[in-house]
């Protein structure tokens, strides 16, 4: 595995471990399909959350939080849809969130925006 | 939330509309947006901008950052807002203090690597900003000069991004050389009709006349002072370096005539027209004008100065147009180059640009007809109104108009014995590009006939230089200004028409040979008062207080022209 696949990795578990202590409950975890990936899928309260989890190593490349641009979110709602559209459960509402994690002196600082899109 | 104000100022024509600018470091996705009517460079800003601050070694707010220029319905363009958008940004985000960043004004546009560049319109910029009661404006380094030249404000010239953050932070203006205004000494009132007082008397103790290598300091008041400016009386703003000898009127041997109705024209402010065979020294004429003329006082100095400066023609050596200025346009200029115009911004044309100065059209039978009536309207009214679809600009074109013709399109060397090739109708034809309305608006017509060698060798004897005239000129001038005290007319082409016939009317013996104009329809109502302004400027030149029937038919003469 690359170096920054397992940053990836090691990040959406922290995201988790976060998402859960803040009392989520997660429904499915790095689901696939032709057009793309979810990292993470929430349920909060009687909303469906889409999570982006975005780690970085560090600033050299730009924050974590400014990687996910518009064209990603735009990417993430389609993804929602059709994850959807395979389940029974009904939400309200759908959110999508952004975690991002950054490593500082070899530990993580993390930054959760809820409802971005 | 954090939110962070300051102000910046926006130029439409020559007018300074002030801006607010509102930076919001919030929650959210991480990125810039700019809202408030922008144009392409100004939405440019953004990437601008961030560079700078980043490579100023300051953070990048890691948050949702929304910039706003107030008033949202004013179309804003150009790149003079990047350092208002930073600092308003950079204070939201908390590395300068609020409070000082809502304090100034802040002009400029910025380097990818936090350098500040210089900005068109400085000038107006911070007549405007002053205007709406700022009391420092921050400008980059290079327009510093610039700036300064207006009084009652505290101009910070700065080169970096990180020198001005500095000074916000510490708030130490000693750190940089700020400079408040002391360009000019106090300006006495009535300056020109007060001959008798010393340059500088009066100005305040601080910012004395007396500090050494600090460019002029007192606008000269007095006659003498003005002509003892010495060899800068003689230079027009277009010859830029002083080791080209200045252009002098005593180069133009042979017509004595035409130097004549030269000094009347820049007596009164009139318009001139020249017509003669090449060679004659029609342009070395228009060229000499200039130098005829006083030099701008203080206000009008301003007015031309913010002129230029949003047209970007300003000389950096020398922020303040002091001579007046003298702009001559090729003949295949379009009316855009000369009333002003353009897509995006709206920049002033040449007629603007010689506001109190000479617009001096050379071969003018060859500029485009509608270019030639499209002068007439700022010839009446002083200014000119350029409208595109972003809005309309005003911008004042107060200028002498200077035309010179050849009598034909062939140009041939004619003796006079030997007529031009031309057809009677290609001459005709030639010349009718003048249209009636506009030459009725030159109020001096001269013929410059080729002179024999006696007369050249002749006239080499009487010829006076510059300095001389224009020693008479202002005297008229002066006499002109005495009478229109108390009025907002500066020389006697400005005067009403109004005026012209109620407090200045002419004595029923004086106007005799104009009445007989007036009714075999040779003179037009226009016509007349052109006639009586030139009057007035010979009666002034003369030192009569007022015309008699000598000046009116003189005048007369000159409005006719010799032969036409």
């Amino acid at each position: 595995m690359a170096a920054k696949d397992e940053l990836g990795r090691h990040g959406e578990q922290i995201a988790v471990g976060y998402l859960l202590r803040n009392g989520m409950q997660i429904l499915d975890r790095n689901w696939r399909c032709p057009d793309g990936e979810i990292d993470v899928l929430a349920r909060d309260g009687r909303a469906l959350v889409v999570v982006e989890v975005k780690t970085r190593s560090g600033r050299t490349h730009g924050t974590a939080l400014e990687a996910v641009n518009r064209a990603k979110l735009v990417r993430l709602r389609g993804l929602a849809v059709q994850w959807l559209s395979m389940q029974r459960e009904r939400f309200e509402s759908v959110r999508i969130d952004v975690v991002a994690l950054e490593r500082f002196a070899g530990d993580f600082a993390i930054r959760h925006e809820r409802g971005v899109c | 939330m954090a939110v962070a104000r300051t102000r910046c100022v926006c130029l439409i024509g020559v007018t300074g509309h002030v801006i607010d600018v509102e930076a919001d470091v919030g929650n959210g996705l991480a990125g810039m947006h700019l809202i408030g009517m922008l144009d392409t460079a100004l939405s440019e800003a953004r990437d601008r901008v961030r560079s700078a601050v980043v490579n100023s070694h300051y953070a990048w707010p890691d948050a949702r950052i929304t910039v706003s220029l107030f008033p949202a319905s004013l179309p804003k363009r150009g790149s003079t807002f990047d350092l208002a958008i930073a600092v308003a940004l950079l204070a939201a985000a908390g590395l300068v203090p609020r409070a000082r960043a809502a304090d100034s004004f802040f002009l400029g546009e910025l380097g990818l690597d936090g350098s500040l560049r210089t900005v068109r319109g400085v000038l107006p910029s911070v007549l405007a900003a002053v205007g709406a009661g700022a009391g420092t404006v921050v400008v980059p380094a290079r327009n510093g000069p610039e700036a300064r030249l207006v009084p009652g404000v505290t101009v910070i010239p700065v080169s970096t991004l990180g020198e001005l953050v500095g000074w916000l932070r510490s708030g130490d203006p000693i750190n940089l050389p700020t400079l408040t205004d002391h360009l000019f000494g106090e300006p006495a009132p009535g300056t020109s009709d007060d001959p008798g007082s010393e340059p500088g008397e009066g100005t305040d103790p601080s910012s004395g006349p007396g500090r050494p290598g600090d460019g002029p300091t007192g606008f000269p008041t007095g006659l003498s002072a003005r002509l003892s400016a010495g060899p800068d009386i003689l230079r027009t703003p277009n010859d830029g370096g002083s080791e080209a000898p200045a252009p002098d009127l005593c180069d133009v041997a042979g017509q004595p005539f035409a130097r004549r109705a030269l000094e009347v024209c820049a007596a009164g402010g009139h318009n001139l027209w020249m017509l003669g065979p090449p060679g004659t020294g029609k342009t070395m004429l228009a060229e000499r004008l200039p130098t005829l003329l006083p030099a701008l006082d203080r206000d009008e100095a301003l007015e031309v100065t913010a002129i230029h400066s949003v047209a970007g023609t300003l000389p950096a050596d020398r922020p303040l147009l002091e001579r007046p200025p003298f702009m001559a346009p090729h003949h295949t200029a379009t009316i855009a180059a000369i009333v002003g115009g353009g897509s995006g911004t709206i920049r002033p044309g040449a007629v603007s640009l010689a506001h109190k100065g000479v617009l001096f059209m050379d071969e003018a039978p060859e500029f485009p007809t509608n270019v030639l009536d499209a002068l007439r309207q700022p010839l009446e009214s002083g200014q000119v109104t350029v409208s595109r679809a972003l809005g309309s600009v005003t911008f004042p074109a107060r200028f002498m108009l200077v035309l010179a013709a050849n009598p034909c399109p062939c140009a041939q060397r004619t003796r006079p014995e030997e007529p031009c090739r031309c057809t009677p109708a290609a001459r005709r034809r030639y010349l009718a590009r003048l249209s009636g309305p506009l030459l009725d608006r030159i109020d001096v017509k001269v013929s410059v006939m080729r002179a024999t060698r006696r007369e050249l060798f002749a006239d080499r004897r009487f010829i006076e230089s510059s300095r001389v005239v224009a020693e008479r000129v202002l005297l008229a001038r002066e006499r002109a200004a005495k009478r229109f005290a108390g009025t907002p007319w500066r020389c006697n082409a400005e005067v009403p028409t109004g005026a012209l016939h109620s407090e200045y009317r002419l004595p029923a013996k004086a106007m005799t040979p104009l009445l007989g104009c007036l009714d075999n329809g040779v003179l037009s109502a226009r016509g007349l008062d052109r006639v009586l302004r030139v009057a007035w400027s010979l009666a002034d030149l003369k030192g009569r207080g007022r015309p008699g029937v000598e000046e009116t038919n003189a005048a007369l003469g000159l409005w006719l022209g010799e032969e036409r």
